[in-house]
């Protein structure tokens, strides 16, 4: 295994920095009120997983991982953003607050509790034995992504839950990093054009919605259900 | 070779629709021959897996093996009569018929990525085939743009997307159990080489987040509830697609880590597909009961029917295996049919409600019979083939001496039978009103499909060709490991 690195290595701390706010990062998606908040706090959440990508693939130099993050840096901070205005109507991210079926301060408890969850998740995988980043990128990986799931669930606003949907997939790469680094490079490429199609194909739908429906609150689309509403 | 044909086919088809001068014209008759010759390069390449066992195209990338290979026909000979139906369907169904080519080239990129879901051999790339079929299918859902077309393909997306988020981390921690184990070819016959070697804590946690989150997209209850709308609010000849082989060939991912699973955990991973087969089936079979909308009757049939598949995946066993194996081909075939009939019956009636059709063998004996006919294999009354299958599981069950499973599954396909039966029953036969007397016509290729989809449906259920009962019985072979 190529994570054979001191615990006292300045780059071993820098990345339980950058995990600490990239779980930050995650949190704030979970606190924000607005479309264009949430947006943000994604874009920084991207960035400190290609940081974090950075600086497990400095110690043993792996060009992959540099590569890897590279492509998280241009795709995520910089073309996801764009493609989402291309998209999706500026209406959209002129609604300032989201509708959301919990509150903030509750939404915080639950993210919070998750987040111990995903620590008591991680504890059983750890000890098969995993490098030094393992510690750290594993539990707050999956506390992303349960995050994400969460986010998706009581967001009741199109964009918003595809930030959720997009910050979960961060998460599980925020993991792969240190369960997973020698992935192939192709198949790094690919989901990460798969993301932009993701976004590109929820971003025609949104606006489809937004057009034919004249609402992107997507929680209030309940027509279809168990036929009792007859 | 012929399996990069097989991927490179749809995708120049596709190119050609979206070209907007020459896709206005040529997008349908583009996609009817690409179907076709997909058809047949598959019988092909089934023959050639016949004898020698698998067909490589790629080492390490693109292979197909006996299990693959039934997908690949499914997939294909689903997806040539969809086509076939779309001829006729989609113009008199479509609002706006210039948006047309927008159709069949998604319908050629959503081909495309379910036939790369059982060629591709390694893990991380049928994950990304998978994900591939949502995001390719998810514009199709939503092509009536109706404001239930538009939610049932926002529930879609949503849904399977968070799914395969979920089983992306399952992938992951797969391929961190195979490294664990010093394996370096991150394959599916890699991984069953190395599994006695991996850490059974990865390897559960691994099949597990794979198992719910692509369930998710399989249909599996409790993460069922997008399935009945997007099965149904999707244009018709997409329904089948849907859930004749979507759900089918992300369901064979799941059967792949079943052996993987099993060397590793012993009975831990049957005992999960016991679980959530058994869950689906009951659930679906008394959710059945209570449909208003006779598309989301068949679509809940869909998820009792992957229930079934999994269940027979759980109960192990050759026998067993066999009777999974021969239930995904029949249920294939069988529900493609349904949703034409359905499909027919919409185009005569212009109604979804169940309420509101009545007396159909009167006012258009082709829709009613065909509705009649499906619904009584779906429901799986003798001599079809879905009836063979069910029949096959159970027996296989009993055999293995799994008595309570069996009884629950029997209980519950006949709940579901009964479920069907009685929708349908008010549909076809019942009082029809005299006002309605002159229905339109139903397009001639959408007839030519009934009696396509029909006849596999009749004659499975009598007569197995020796050469698929060959290509059957190596499928349950991988499968059992």
């Amino acid at each position: 295994m190529p994570h054979g690195t001191q615990p006292d290595s300045i780059l071993v701390q820098l990345n339980a920095l950058a995990g600490g706010l990239f779980l930050l990062s995650t949190f704030g998606m979970v606190a924000t009120r607005q479309v264009q908040g949430c947006l943000r706090f994604f874009i920084v959440q991207s960035i400190f997983l290609a940081s974090s990508m950075l600086l497990l693939g400095l110690q043993p130099l792996s060009w992959h991982l540099i590569a890897v993050a590279v492509i998280n840096l241009i795709n995520k901070p910089i073309i996801i953003p764009w493609l989402l205005k291309k998209t999706v109507s500026e209406e959209v991210y002129a609604r300032r607050e989201i509708a959301q079926a919990l509150n903030i301060p509750i939404s915080l408890l639950v993210a919070l509790a998750l987040t111990i969850g995903a620590y008591y998740l991680a504890a059983p995988l750890l000890k098969v034995g995993a490098g030094l980043p393992a510690l750290v990128n594993l539990p707050i990986g999956l506390a992303t992504l349960l995050l994400g799931a969460y986010t998706l669930t009581v967001r009741r606003e199109a964009v918003p839950q595809l930030l959720g949907l997009l910050s979960m997939e961060n998460g599980a790469f925020f993991a792969s990093i240190a369960i997973a680094p020698e992935l192939h490079l192709f198949v790094e490429l690919v989901i990460a054009f798969d993301v932009l199609i993701a976004v590109f194909v929820i971003g025609v739908l949104t606006r489809a919605i937004h057009e034919h429906i004249g609402t992107t609150d997507v929680g209030s689309l309940a027509a279809l259900k168990e036929e009792s509403s007859r | 070779m012929i399996l990069i044909a097989i991927l490179l086919l749809p995708l120049i088809a596709a190119i050609l629709c979206w070209i907007a001068a020459i896709g206005k014209r040529v997008a349908a008759p583009v996609t009817m021959v690409t179907c076709s010759i997909l058809f047949a390069l598959s019988v092909c390449v089934a023959f050639r897996v016949n004898v020698f066992g698998r067909v490589v195209a790629v080492p390490g990338w693109i292979e197909v093996d006996a299990l693959g290979t039934l997908i690949l026909l499914l997939v294909t000979v689903v997806g040539a009569l969809a086509c076939l139906y779309s001829l006729g369907y989609m113009p008199r169904m479509t609002h706006d018929r210039t948006l047309l080519y927008h159709y069949y080239g998604n319908l050629n990129l959503f081909i495309f990525s379910m036939l790369a879901v059982p060629v591709v051999v390694g893990p991380s790339v049928t994950w990304l085939a998978v994900e591939f079929t949502t995001l390719l299918s998810v514009l199709l859902v939503g092509f009536e743009s109706s404001r239930d077309a538009l939610e049932a393909a926002w529930k879609y997306a949503i849904l399977t997307l968070t799914g395969a988020s979920i089983a992306l981390f399952g992938f992951l921690v797969l391929f961190w159990a195979m490294r664990q184990a010093g394996g370096d070819s991150y394959t599916w016959t890699g991984l069953q080489g190395i599994a006695p070697h991996m850490s059974p804590v990865l390897l559960k946690t691994a099949f597990l987040t794979i198992l719910v989150g692509f369930g998710a997209k399989v249909g599996l209850v409790p993460l069922h509830t997008w399935l009945p709308d997007a099965h149904s609010q999707a244009p018709t000849p997409v329904c089948a697609l849907l859930s004749g082989v979507e759900t089918t060939a992300v369901l064979y991912v799941i059967l792949r880590l079943m052996p993987i699973a099993h060397i590793s955990l012993g009975n831990g991973a049957e005992r999960w597909a016991l679980i959530f087969g058994l869950l689906s089936v009951g659930v679906a079979a008394f959710l059945l009961i209570q449909v208003h909308d006779y598309k989301r009757l068949f679509a809940f049939s869909t998820v009792e029917h992957m229930g079934i598949i999994l269940t027979a995946a759980g109960l192990g066993g050759a026998a067993a295996h066999y009777g999974a194996m021969y239930q995904i081909l029949a249920h294939a075939l069988t529900k493609s049919l349904c949703f034409f009939a359905a499909g027919a019956v919409l185009m005569a009636t212009g109604t979804r409600e169940i309420a509101s059709v009545r007396g159909l063998m009167r006012t258009s004996p082709l829709a009613g019979s065909s509705l009649l006919l499906g619904g009584l294999a779906i429901a799986g009354a003798p001599p079809f083939a879905v009836f063979l299958g069910e029949f096959a599981i159970l027996r296989a069950g009993i055999n293995q001496g799994h008595y309570l499973a069996v009884a629950l599954l029997a209980i519950f396909l006949v709940v579901a039978f009964f479920g069907i039966l009685l929708h349908l029953n008010r549909m076809v036969l019942g009082q029809s009103d005299e006002k309605i007397a002159a229905l339109p016509q139903i397009p001639l290729t959408c007839s030519l499909t009934l009696f396509a989809s029909a006849i596999p449906v009749i004659v499975l259920g009598l007569y197995v060709p020796d050469s698929l009962h060959q290509l059957l019985v190596r499928a349950a072979a991988i499968i059992g490991g």
